[in-house]
């Protein structure tokens, strides 16, 4: 024993120092700052009022299942992050939190939440979240993600999730308004996803993860990713056209979704050649967070606008 | 040296763990403090519907 040892010994409770800040990385903060701001611009959309008290109640729902979500991604894949560049420095790989009290903080994360939108808003509201966790936790985390190149298409509408409770927070039903918000982002997932596996397509292959432009290649990927933000410009304008959204929300939405698809025209059209800095994909990825950000921002906008009774 | 010896913490990984349990703790504590204000603020807004 040297002369710097100390009788303070870790015990087995107590086994790492982990700083809060590693919980917090858990809970992929990034994400959740997306997920709160469609949820809450579904919550703002909605006709209706709801109390701030409960208002931020819901928000703060969907924000806990969202960081528990993604605690417990980030507990069930610690072996495949430790395999990639891009996800090795996460808590778990880097050993500064032990995968048991990821996952328990994870379920503490996702039960507070189902519990506070349940005694806040509701059962029903609480029953979607349910499902929400579930259908990341389980259904693509576990069982799409290593199975199936398909895998970020169905497991987009996990993320889809948010602006239907916020919806239903303050309506208490589920009409084709949150449904078509469901699609949007349901279907903005794939381009969004697939731009970014485009350059970082041989992290995925090497953690073995069946990724669109590892299974199916280049030039498929190119292809669906051109074809998803094409199909996205009739879609996002759906609620002006189809009647539930005014002129402002309708005309913003196809600037924002043509340009959306103009990014998306290289991406699908080209061929990368070696060396090559995939710039237009990148492009396209920062391009697809912003684009969510205005769309959803838009159709609150349009609500104030219509509820002050400046459009019709 | 037996096993636990070699488990022991020098001074400077010991002040660290402390350190970084006592952050926990205040987050924890910060916490459940901020849920039993926000169970509160929901009981009162409720019980007015």
């Amino acid at each position: 024993m040297t002369s710097t040892t100390t009788l303070f010994t870790p015990t087995a409770a107590t086994p790492m120092s982990s700083h809060w800040r590693d919980f917090l990385a858990l809970a992929k903060p990034g994400v959740v700052r997306l997920v709160v701001f469609t949820g809450l611009c579904g919550m703002l959309a909605a006709p209706g009022s709801i109390n701030p008290v409960l208002g931020f109640a819901a928000i703060l729902s969907i924000a806990l299942a969202a960081g528990g979500a993604a605690a417990f991604n980030q507990w069930y894949e610690a072996d495949l992050d430790s395999r990639m560049k891009r996800t090795a420095r996460r808590p778990i790989p880097a050993g500064r939190v032990a995968p048991k009290d990821a996952r328990d903080f994870a379920a503490l994360l996702c039960g507070a939440s189902v519990l506070v939108m349940g005694l806040a808003i509701g059962w029903l509201a609480a029953s979607i979240l349910v499902v929400s966790i579930f259908y990341y936790v389980v259904v693509y985390t576990m069982w799409l993600k290593p199975r199936t190149p398909q895998n970020i298409v169905i497991g987009g509408g996990a993320g889809a999730f948010p602006p239907l409770i916020g919806w239903v927070a303050v309506t208490g039903d589920i009409t084709l308004t949150p449904i078509l918000l469901f699609a949007i982002i349901f279907f903005w997932t794939p381009p969004h996803f697939w731009a970014l596996a485009m350059f970082v397509k041989s992290d995925y292959a090497k953690a073995g993860i069946p990724m669109m432009p590892v299974v199916r290649g280049e030039r498929a990927t190119r292809w669906q990713i051109l074809a998803y933000a094409l199909f996205m410009v009739p879609l996002a304008a759906a609620p002006w056209y189809l009647g539930t959204a005014g002129i402002v929300y309708g005309v913003a939405s196809l600037v924002l979704t043509g340009m959306f698809a103009l990014l998306a025209v290289p991406v699908g059209l080209r061929t990368s050649g070696a060396q090559d800095t995939m710039k237009p994909e990148k492009r396209l990825f920062a391009y697809s967070i912003i684009y969510l950000f205005a769309l959803f921002g838009v159709l609150v906008i349009d609500r104030v606008l219509q509820d002050a009774g400046v459009i019709g | 040296m037996n096993e636990n010896e070699s488990n022991r913490m020098t001074p400077e990984e010991e002040a660290r763990f402390k350190k970084a349990r006592k952050g926990r703790n205040l987050a924890i504590g910060a916490a459940l403090l901020f849920l039993a204000v926000l169970f509160y603020a929901i009981t009162i807004v409720r019980m007015g519907d």
